[in-house]
């Protein structure tokens, strides 16, 4: 065969990662393509595995609180809900109904914050700066509100087992309503650039589409699978801390768009929607926000020493941003639990991107990852093998590729 | 695929579908209810302890209530076995009527094979993967056995969640503590005594004024 034959040979391998620009963290996708089109994908996590079950199953509960605040540097406080929630129901522990509260809306700002800083990412992948860097400004607004009530913009520290860390004093109840005003203000403004501009709806619409039965089958959890028509919010589903008492509905897109279709653009709207539902939430639950105590024990010998008389297991779950975080722990009358496993959202969501991937094309493929709001990390190589020959993609080569097909598309 | 339930059973209802199919293969079964918030509405959790033949079946009979969410399988290395917990959720979608169910089945040490529940529920192959690794068990039938999350070079026979021989060693620990300050860097900079700044700092105000 001569060169020129080899070089025509499809389908070719395109490996993107262990590094990738359109992640948070490292992944490694290998692409089967024929010409730009994707044929099949398959991914390897774990590029970054940190081992924290095996560190926590070493250490006691008050101490894996604090490890669960950094599983994820954008779910401060989904982990260690879930986590001290499943301690607490080995323990029999009764936690004060206004922690139910904190926990409540310390977890609906940190959706809020999460979303905008999904929409952002999703702007910047199809080359809308202008998008990125407006709603990443008016995330600020919610990061300087976690700031203020936990005192942290990540890494917050306020879940302790059996309550929080600190109170949400009434002093405090202005600034958080002025903040939820400040959103409630910018909301059309948000949804009219996102859903009306019609570069987004060109490469978002029928792009990266996950069916109904695909959802379900591969797990899928939070606003993935619910942009997919599939009903599932633990919120509403199964009743715990504050969120048993509010009036929530899921956010499903055929409510606000008339159809479900499944794709990235569906996405962005359950997202913008959620928003949206997150002040309401927070809202309500200052509105209902019962006077007390607001941790079971102060004191952390003394919960410490309760871990000693724990025997049992419990499931630990919690709607993060990202969708449903389930904690399974079982205490066998020692300080350190004898199993700990933590289940991520993105872990229930990594599945569909195969399913979404197939058939695009390789410009499609930086908001199509992002489209799932995969909880794994960035920087800038991608390598690009070619019938043995290996040339280096940079972030920039693919951002530029994204950009170019939008301006195609444009012309 | 059910993906409406016929009718929503009580947790006990559920139960009582998987002693009524299984008889004494489901070993155990209780029902565990947390009430939080000010209504004090219950979530359910209903753990199931099952016969290991009976898993797949057990499945499908699931399934026959309602298209299960698979959130993850959790295993615990129990010491002459090793358990596996399969975490479903059923009835999502119907305001705070999800149950979680789990179905437990025990790996004796000497036979740690399982059958795959992913041609149930295809997702079901990413937390095989996992378990395979993580626990040193073998997954009967599993559409892709390849590693997930270890690395290539992460040595055979060594399963991280196990708490046997094949567990960690202590080898392979690295203690942060124990590792020290690298040696070809600059001394850091030395605080200053509490005393000495005591000190030093009345004469600073005076300057100003």
């Amino acid at each position: 065969m001569s060169d020129d034959a080899k070089k025509k040979m499809t389908p070719y391998t395109i490996p993107i990662g262990p590094t990738h620009p359109a992640l948070k963290e490292p992944v490694m996708f290998t692409f089967e393509m024929n010409g730009e089109q994707i044929l099949k994908a398959d991914f390897a996590p774990g590029q970054t595995h940190r081992g924290i079950e095996w560190m926590g199953m070493r250490r006691n509960p008050v101490q894996i609180v604090h490890l669960t605040d950094r599983i994820c540097g954008i779910c401060g406080v989904s982990h260690s809900l879930a986590f001290a929630r499943a301690v607490e129901q080995i323990m029999e522990i009764e936690v004060p109904e206004r922690a139910d509260y904190i926990r409540a809306i310390i977890a609906e700002f940190e959706r809020i914050q999460s979303h905008l800083l999904w929409a952002g990412v999703a702007a910047h992948e199809l080359g809308f700066d202008t998008l990125l860097h407006l709603t990443w400004r008016v995330r600020e607004r919610a990061m300087d509100t976690i700031e203020l009530l936990t005192g942290n913009r990540v890494n917050y520290g306020i879940i302790q087992v059996g309550g929080v860390r600190r109170d949400f004093t009434p002093d405090l109840y202005p600034a958080i309503e002025e903040c939820l005003q400040y959103y409630s203000d910018l909301k059309s403004t948000l949804l009219k650039v996102f859903l009306e501009d019609k570069t987004i709806h060109m490469r978002c619409r029928d792009c990266g589409v996950l069916t109904y039965e695909d959802a379900l089958k591969l797990c899928t959890v939070g606003p993935t699978a619910r942009a997919s028509g599939v009903n599932m919010d633990v919120r509403v589903d199964y009743p715990f801390a504050a969120y048993g008492d509010l009036a929530i509905e899921p956010i499903l897109p055929d409510a606000h768009m008339g159809e479900t279709r499944g794709d990235v653009f569906d996405r962005i709207v359950v997202r913008l929607l959620e928003v949206e539902q997150s002040i309401d939430i927070v809202r309500q639950c200052l509105d209902r926000m019962p006077a007390g105590e607001i941790v079971w024990e102060a004191k952390v010998a003394k919960i410490l020493n309760q871990f000693k008389k724990a025997h049992g297991e419990a499931l630990g779950r919690h709607e993060a941003p990202r969708g449903e975080v389930l904690h399974y722990v079982r205490m066998d009358g020692k300080e350190h639990p004898t199993a700990w496993k933590v289940k991520a959202s993105s872990y229930s969501n990594l599945m569909s991107w195969i399913p979404m991937l197939e058939g695009e094309q390789i410009a499609d493929i930086p908001i199509i990852v992002a489209s799932v709001d995969p909880c794994l990390s960035c920087t800038d190589r991608v390598a690009v093998v070619r019938n043995g020959d290996r040339g280096v993609m940079t972030k920039e080569d693919l951002h530029r590729l994204s950009v170019a097909k939008t301006r195609r598309l444009m012309a | 695929m059910k993906t409406t339930p016929d009718k929503l059973l009580s947790p006990d209802e559920v139960v009582a579908v998987f002693a009524r199919k299984f008889g004494k293969g489901v070993r155990e079964s209780r029902i565990t209810e947390r009430r939080e918030g000010v209504g004090k509405r219950p979530s359910y959790d209903i753990w199931l302890d099952i016969d290991k033949s009976l898993l797949h079946a057990a499945v499908e009979e699931l399934m026959r209530l309602h298209f299960p969410h698979l959130g993850v399988i959790s295993g615990t290395d129990i010491g002459d076995a090793v358990e596996l917990n399969y975490h479903f959720s059923i009835y999502y979608g119907t305001k705070h009527g999800e149950y979680m169910v789990t179905l437990t089945v025990a790996l004796p040490k000497g036979d740690l094979t399982v059958p795959t529940i992913a041609d149930l529920i295809p997702g079901a192959v990413f937390s095989e993967r996992e378990k395979q690794e993580m626990l040193g068990i073998e997954v009967v039938g599993i559409p892709d056995g390849r590693r997930l999350f270890l690395p290539e070079e992460f040595p055979e026979g060594v399963y991280p969640w196990r708490k046997d021989e094949t567990g960690i060693p202590a080898s392979m620990v690295k203690d942060l503590w124990a590792v020290g300050r690298p040696e070809n860097r600059p001394v850091p900079p030395k605080a200053v005594p509490e005393e000495q700044a005591a000190e030093a700092a009345p004469a600073e105000e005076e300057r100003h004024e």
